[in-house]
């Protein structure tokens, strides 16, 4: 077995140390009745890399991947070109295998691109400090309305009919759990809900997308205003971190706590997971924060270094009163996301919002041509919620079978909402080009 | 006041040796590294975008104003960077890594090339179900396995980590109980538990009633015994637990707290001591979670991701969250409503499906392994660790007899009087090239040291950590202030930790601005 | 008078209010002090019951109100200053003050002479 590199010679001589004739007793606590005399059945026996390659390659080999195709899928998860030199800095040893920096003399590494993610995440978001990640964009969500929660002392949480179902029902799972309140608004398909009017004094936040899941761009100002005025916290979701290279950030608009899926920087799709979770505060609030946090200080000589601070928020030291259950977090996708942002930087990160930009209008241009198609927002990001003259379900599948990933239909993320049938969520990136335009413009106008 | 102690740990380090000095501040291979936004200029960049063609904007008016601030390097800034940072970094491809709890071992490579082949790393969730039966089918056995190695019907896979999933599995128990009409409100937790068992279910509402331990190391069978009532709702059980052993009255405890009414949940995070030798449904556990990145080998990748898979009984797989992946007639689909099958589901804890680059390495490590290779997984950590146990008990202090599992626990009695705490010991183990174990946990024993080698090391690996830390525990009473003042080869030395939490720094400011940023 | 729980804390009685703090022998068990939370002004407490919360890099740990009563006053230096905790426990490192609801409560906390013995029996 080529990862076990004890020989029977090593095992017998091991054995003699500890002092027992047989590896079986050492098993000696397992109860008899619960001990099992051979491999378990139903299952293969080992294999070399080369089987097992040839075996995954084969499942791998049933799937569409997006980059053979034109792609126009978004909905909280974005294809984006991910630079060859990421990967590189990924699959080195001293960040792949290892582990949370407990021991900081010998984890500088980890805990400087910690603090470097930490600011970065600080800065476009427009706040003025962020964890050291969390699992996702919907688990930050979830976490941001706890923290909410602790913070006013209060139980109810306003969620936007423009959120992200996914995260809405994250969001509605934990308080049916964990004892809260959520009042939910409609399906905010025009982008004109009014929250506002949902805020009373026992709201502990109000909890708004943007740009919205059916790709609607808002000031969240007015609604930060309103949720202040009655002692609630302002939480800005962002599904897609690109935006910020070109819209506003959630701090310029008063928001309290901005969490953001990060999968778009340096992550690939990976059928939905490990992703990166972007949880971020104003100074006044850090200790409510959940997650680890890295923190500048001195080593014994004197000179600048890194450690893990203010852990006694979290539940290795507080345990049942601790502001979070979260251990692991995503770190290395985290490294991702710092790396990627800093091949970026200003100049980078900003023109890379503007082509995504560039690209989804004129995909709105080119869909809004087809007879019966309607764009449905007019300010949008790099994605945009159209309308069909027909069930947006069977016309992917019909691109689908013409090789065109043609987006998401309403239905798959509102599946008991007639209402949304028609509805289609089409994203573009700079991965997006002319050529995919057409051609999913051409298949569409004849499936249609 | 509640009396948690510092256990004679000093957070604030001894400065009595002057660093080698060079003009440079480098020295030789230890490379000094500004942030990245101490070294950017404006005008640089690492990537090539074109220019877009038309300064578009149907953004609403709500346009992006002044800098962000990030710096501006090229590609090989950039790589240099982050090459110098890593090299200040301890793996497991580095060293030996005995960190007891946390089951560093190697991290098959194959793994990594199979998750980022483009029909698993470049597919998106939401495309349609025809387009990716093969992930799909990827999903169904991994669940295959899982089930049949835990011996429980059912498995949940979106958990994003093992905390998620310990939320996961009491929440299906929540859900139980609640169908029945049955509130409860305590859950039992032994003192040795990991911290995110109480915190896990405190989130859930469960006021979290502690166990003692025996002087065996183990649950207090009677003290359980006088714990359990008709309100509690669960007991939540590491086995084998966190201090390396196996819990052997766990079937009674599991006929116990069923007996009245309860659920067992069992912390999976050790299920790489019996994985392929013991399935957790012949013990009586009616829901667990799996760390893929221990068992299962996913790499820590320095704090996550993690992936943690929870199997269910019989009994909770109906309160499982969604999605679920089924197999109708030979198509894959995925279950993302409340209805049918899944009519009871707690809800969702996730968006999307789940750790997909997490579930393609775990199962490469499966076959690869295969039925066989796993059980002499199990075989060897134990190996492993009771062969540590028995060279090192004759110098150390190990709290509790063997047999172990896969890791072996001492405390710190060994270094009474020596002036030397169980940190300093672990900061000259460092100076020695090693990882040290955990240290301080589990809390059951004073100066806890926890040491689990795994499986993929080889007899002379452990010998020579062997050796090493027989010499430095003789070295321990007559040396003591140069433990204080370890390590002193690292980057870093001892880092001022109460320094970084009195006036805590979380991010990089401009020198000319303040604080907080616009 | 001074006065002494089992759980470390200790009152300084000054007419009808009580100053609270955490004795010298708790502070050298948590280590370095790095944050302090203190009750609100006005907060009712509750004898043996959470009132503050001292924490250092490893550790949290709860204060208790030694007696019933009501905070009429918090230190404001700790905040900025929770290293006070251990240099001067008994003195700047004081959390709070608070009424005494109950004067019976106090009988039957140690003097400082059986909080000696009490910490000497601890060892």
């Amino acid at each position: 077995m080529r990862y076990l590199p004890l020989t029977d010679v090593d095992r017998r001589q091991m054995l003699a140390t500890i002092g027992v004739a047989s590896t079986d007793d050492l098993f000696v606590d397992v109860p008899q009745s619960a001990r099992l005399a051979a491999p378990i059945a139903g299952l293969p026996m080992h294999m070399g890399e080369l089987e097992v390659e040839r075996d995954l390659k084969r499942l791998a080999a049933r799937n569409m991947d997006a980059g053979s195709v034109p792609f126009f899928l978004g909905a909280g998860a974005y294809r984006h070109h991910v630079p060859a030199s990421v990967d590189t800095i990924l699959s080195r040893g001293e960040f792949l295998t290892s582990y949370t920096p407990y021991q900081p003399e010998i984890a500088q590494g980890t805990l400087q691109y910690l603090y470097e993610f930490q600011t970065q995440v600080a800065m476009i978001t427009g706040m003025d400090v962020a964890n050291a990640s969390m699992y996702d964009g919907s688990t930050a969500c979830a976490e941001a309305v706890a923290m909410a929660n602790r913070v006013t002392k209060r139980t109810k949480a306003v969620v936007s009919g423009a959120l992200h179902p996914h995260y809405r029902a994250v969001v509605e799972t934990q308080a049916r759990l964990c004892g809260f309140e959520v009042v939910a608004a409609p399906v905010d398909l025009d982008g004109a809900e009014d929250l506002a009017s949902l805020i009373d004094g026992e709201t502990s936040c109000v909890v708004a997308q943007n740009p919205g899941v059916f790709g609607h761009v808002r000031d969240l100002s007015g609604l930060a205003a309103a949720a202040h005025a009655k002692g609630a916290l302002l939480i800005a979701v962002v599904t897609e971190v690109v935006s910020l290279g070109a819209i506003k950030p959630p701090g310029a608009m008063g928001a309290d706590i901005v969490v953001a899926e990060g999968q778009s920087i340096g992550n690939g799709l990976n059928f939905g997971g490990p992703y990166v979770g972007l949880f971020a505060t104003t100074d006044k609030y850090v200790r409510q924060m959940p997650g680890r946090l890295a923190g500048e200080t001195v080593d014994a000589d004197g000179r600048r270094g890194w450690v893990l601070t203010l852990s006694t928020r979290e539940q290795h030291i507080r345990r049942e009163k601790a502001t979070s259950n979260i251990c692991t977090n995503s770190g290395l996708c985290a490294l991702a996301f710092t790396v990627h942002m800093s091949l970026l930087g200003e100049a980078g990160f900003t023109r890379l919002a503007h082509l995504n930009h560039q690209a989804a209008c004129r995909t709105a241009d080119k869909l809004a041509s087809i007879p019966g198609v309607s764009v449905l927002p007019r300010a949008f990001f790099n994605e945009f919620a159209v309308r069909l003259p027909k069930p947006a379900a069977a016309v992917v599948d019909a691109l689908a079978a013409r090789r065109i990933l043609g987006g998401v239909p309403a239905s798959r993320l509102w599946p008991d909402n007639p209402a949304l049938a028609s509805i289609l969520l089409v994203a573009a990136t700079e991965t997006t080009s002319d050529a995919d335009i057409d051609a999913f413009a051409t298949a569409l106008a004849e499936v249609l | 006041m509640t009396m948690d102690r510092s256990q004679g740990r000093v957070q604030r380090p001894a400065n009595d040796a002057a660093p080698v000095a060079t003009a440079s501040g480098h020295r030789g291979l230890v490379l000094e590294e500004a942030l990245i936004f101490e070294q950017g200029q404006v005008g640089r960049t690492g990537v090539d975008l074109p220019e877009p063609t038309a300064m578009l904007s149907r953004l609403g008016g709500l346009d992006r104003q002044g800098a962000i601030g990030l710096p501006g390097l090229a590609e090989p800034q950039v790589v240099r960077h982050f090459t110098r940072l890593s090299q200040k970094n301890y793996g497991i491809d580095s060293g030996f890594f005995p960190l007891g709890s946390c089951t560093m071992k190697h991290n098959p490579r194959l793994n990594e090339k199979m998750a980022r082949l483009p029909g698993f790393g470049d597919i998106h969730p939401l495309q349609p179900e025809s387009t990716v039966q093969g992930a799909l089918a990827l999903i169904h056995e991994l669940a295959h396995w899982l089930t049949t190695l835990t011996g429980m019907p059912a498995v949940a896979l979106s958990p994003a980590a093992g905390a998620h999933g310990e939320f996961c599995g009491m929440a299906a128990i929540r859900a139980a109980l609640a169908a029945r009409g049955d509130v409860r409100r305590r859950v039992l937790v032994p003192e040795s538990a990991h911290g995110t068992n109480p915190a896990t279910a405190a989130a859930l509402g469960y006021e979290v009633d502690p166990i003692p331990a025996t002087a065996r190391g183990r649950v207090d069978l009677a003290a359980f015994k006088a714990k359990l009532g008709s309100d509690v709702a669960a007991t939540m059980i590491t086995n084998p637990n966190t201090c390396g052993l196996f819990e052997d009255e766990i079937q009674e405890i599991a006929h116990l707290i069923h007996g009245a009414g309860g659920f067992f949940y069992c912390d999976g995070a050790n299920f790489n001591a019996i994985v392929g030798r013991v399935r957790p449904a012949d013990l009586g556990v009616d829901a667990m979670h799996i760390n893929l990145h221990k068992t299962f080998s996913t790499p820590h990748g320095g704090g996550g991701p993690g992936s943690g898979p929870v199997v269910l009984s019989a009994d909770l797989a109906p309160y499982a969250p969604l999605p679920m992946v089924v197999l109708e007639g030979d198509r894959y689909r995925v279950v993302e409503t409340a209805d049918g099958s899944a009519a009871a589901t707690f809800g969702r804890l996730k968006a999307f499906h789940g750790q997909m680059g997490m579930f393609v390495r775990a199962l490469a490590y499966m076959k690869s392994h295969g039925a066989d290779g796993l059980r002499q997984v199990a075989t060897d950590a134990v190996l492993n660790a009771n062969y540590v146990l028995a060279r090192l008990k004759g110098r150390l202090t190990a709290s509790f007899d063997g047999p172990t599992m896969h890791e072996a626990l001492f405390d710190d009695r060994f270094l009474k009087d020596t002036g030397v705490s169980t940190l300093d010991f672990a900061k000259a183990l460092i100076d020695e090239g090693f990882h040290p174990m955990t240290m301080y946990f589990p809390l059951v024993v004073h100066g806890a040291m926890l040491i689990e080698p795994t499986e993929t090391e080889s007899k002379e690996a452990i010998d020579q950590f062997c050796d090493t830390v027989l010499s430095l525990a003789e070295r321990a009473a007559s040396e003591a202030d140069a433990f204080h003042a370890s390590p002193r080869l690292t980057p870093r030395r001892r880092l001022d930790e109460t320094q970084a939490a009195r006036k805590p720094t979380l991010r990089w400011t401009p020198p000319a601005l303040p604080a907080a940023a616009e | 008078m001074l006065k002494f729980t089992k759980d470390h804390e200790w009152l300084r009685i000054d007419g009808d209010v009580a100053t609270v703090g955490i004795t010298a022998y708790a502070q050298e068990q948590l280590g370095d002090v790095v944050f302090v939370e203190l009750p609100a002004i006005g907060r009712a407490l509750k004898a043996g019951k959470d009132a503050a919360v001292v924490e250092s890099v490893k550790a949290a740990s709860d204060v208790y109100a030694p007696i019933d009563g009501t905070v009429t006053e918090a230190n404001d230096a700790l905040p900025d200053e929770p290293g006070l905790v251990n240099t001067d426990p008994m003195g700047a490192g004081w959390f709070f003050k608070q009424t005494i609801a109950n004067p019976a409560e106090l009988e039957p906390l140690m003097d400082e002479v059986a909080y000696a013995a009490y910490i000497e029996s601890l060892s």
